[in-house]
């Protein structure tokens, strides 16, 4: 029975045809998807706290509207990302007491510091330009709600990348000592960017499987070589200079090379021991214990509302 | 931890007059009134909508997929329901 399910299940991968919450469902696609959704759906929740450091010194109203427009969209995408993740039969609180209690992780992204503007300026570009390449393809990720969720937070990316590269822009044709700034950003944001695609495909045990499912459609390797592709012409227009002496253009592949990943530091982050895992995660804890008091005052006042309602329609 | 979590809250979006409701995913609020703005938060910053539905997750009701093939057996087979059904002359063009 179990094995003729899977089969059904396969096929309907292959063919394309979605998944949706009630559906059959292998064990293991479930906890698969679940792990996935709610680690991304913790990095956008995450990812407002190096942003949110520069909302109150963003150095015009402009840049301090799109910045607190731009941390607004991620915890609206940790929503849409909560929500999916739900379908799948884990409850929101206990999504969160998997994050508070580092059992579940985040993008390692969020764990190093934003030093100045100019990584405002970084982050939009680099971070949200690497999340935009691993997004679109799961958009058409076989299981329905991820799917649509993620057409949703694709469609408002656009607008935080754009405006983090404008920030560069303007840095750049400003004083020697503005671009400075913006290249120092760029050394300090450039590898960890290209580590967000995750380890190298030799080392990525799950992702054969994640790719049969149709979760995944493109290897870690294949978009993060697509990520620099775009974005090494990116920087030249800019005019700087990307961290790599090793960054050549292979007319003979089509595609530039690029030098050796510091696979070390990324498992040291991963693990733990990055700059500010430690913060991050004190700031995620503090809200939620902080913010508890409202919660409960907010279903007693509910309960309170419903109760008053039900006394005046016996009343009646 | 709470003790109990917000109710979650299934969200119905018209894009605008003229349109129907669509699902467009749901939210958890402890009441009606933050169910209708939390909605409005997530789901319509950029002017999605110009009216929203709430329901409560746990009223809405929806039939077995597993069971999904013989709920929509009865209309497999009627094919005489679409205009392509019937044959009729090369000269009558658009009927």
């Amino acid at each position: 029975m179990e094995v003729k399910l899977e089969q059904q299940f396969q096929e309907k991968i292959d063919q394309e045809i979605r998944i949706e919450p009630r559906d059959w469902m292998p064990e293991k696609y479930r906890k698969t998807l679940l792990r996935q959704i709610s680690q991304h759906a913790h990095s956008e929740i995450v990812g407002m706290l190096p942003e949110g450091n520069w909302i109150t010194r963003a150095p015009n109203l402009r840049r301090k509207v799109a910045l607190l427009a731009k941390v607004q969209d991620e915890a609206g995408h940790g929503l849409y990302l909560y929500s999916a993740a739900e379908t799948l039969g884990m409850s929101r609180d206990e999504m969160l007491e998997e994050l508070h209690s580092g059992r579940a992780k985040y993008s390692s992204i969020f764990n190093y510091p934003t030093l100045t503007w100019a990584d405002m300026g970084a982050i939009g570009w680099l971070v949200d330009g690497a999340a935009i390449m691993n997004q679109v393809p799961l958009c058409r990720a076989s299981y329905g709600p991820y799917a649509r969720a993620m057409v949703r937070v694709c469609k408002e990316e656009s607008f935080h990348q754009r405006q983090g590269y404008e920030i560069m822009l303007t840095l750049c044709n400003g004083t020697e000592a503005q671009k400075a700034m913006a290249q120092d950003a760029l050394n300090r944001w450039w590898w960890p960017s290209i580590m967000m695609f995750g380890p190298n495909d030799d080392n990525s045990p799950n992702s054969a499987q994640s790719m049969k499912w149709k979760i995944k459609r493109f290897s870690n390797d294949e978009l993060r070589q697509k990520f620099i592709d775009v974005t090494v012409p990116q920087a030249e227009l800019l005019g700087l200079t990307i961290p790599d002496k090793d960054l050549k253009w292979n007319a003979e592949k089509g595609h530039y090379d690029f030098g050796a990943i510091n696979w070390d530091e990324f498992m040291n982050v991963v693990a733990g021991n990055g700059p500010c895992n430690k913060q991050r995660l004190k700031a995620r804890v503090d809200a939620w214990e902080n913010g508890a008091w409202v919660r409960e005052a907010a279903m007693a006042h509910a309960k309170k509302r419903e109760e008053r309602k039900n006394k005046q329609i016996e009343a009646a | 931890m709470t003790k109990q979590e917000w109710p979650l809250w299934e969200v119905f979006i018209r894009a605008k007059q003229g349109l129907n409701h669509k699902h467009v995913g749901s939210i958890h609020a402890a009441d009606v009134d933050m169910a209708i703005e939390n909605a409005r938060d997530v789901y319509t910053r950029r002017m999605e909508g110009v009216s929203i539905w709430v329901v409560e997750s746990k009223y809405v009701h929806a039939n077995e997929p597993s069971e999904q093939d013989a709920l929509f057996e009865p209309a497999n087979d009627k094919i005489y329901r679409h205009p392509t059904f019937y044959v009729l002359p090369e000269e009558l063009n658009h009927m």
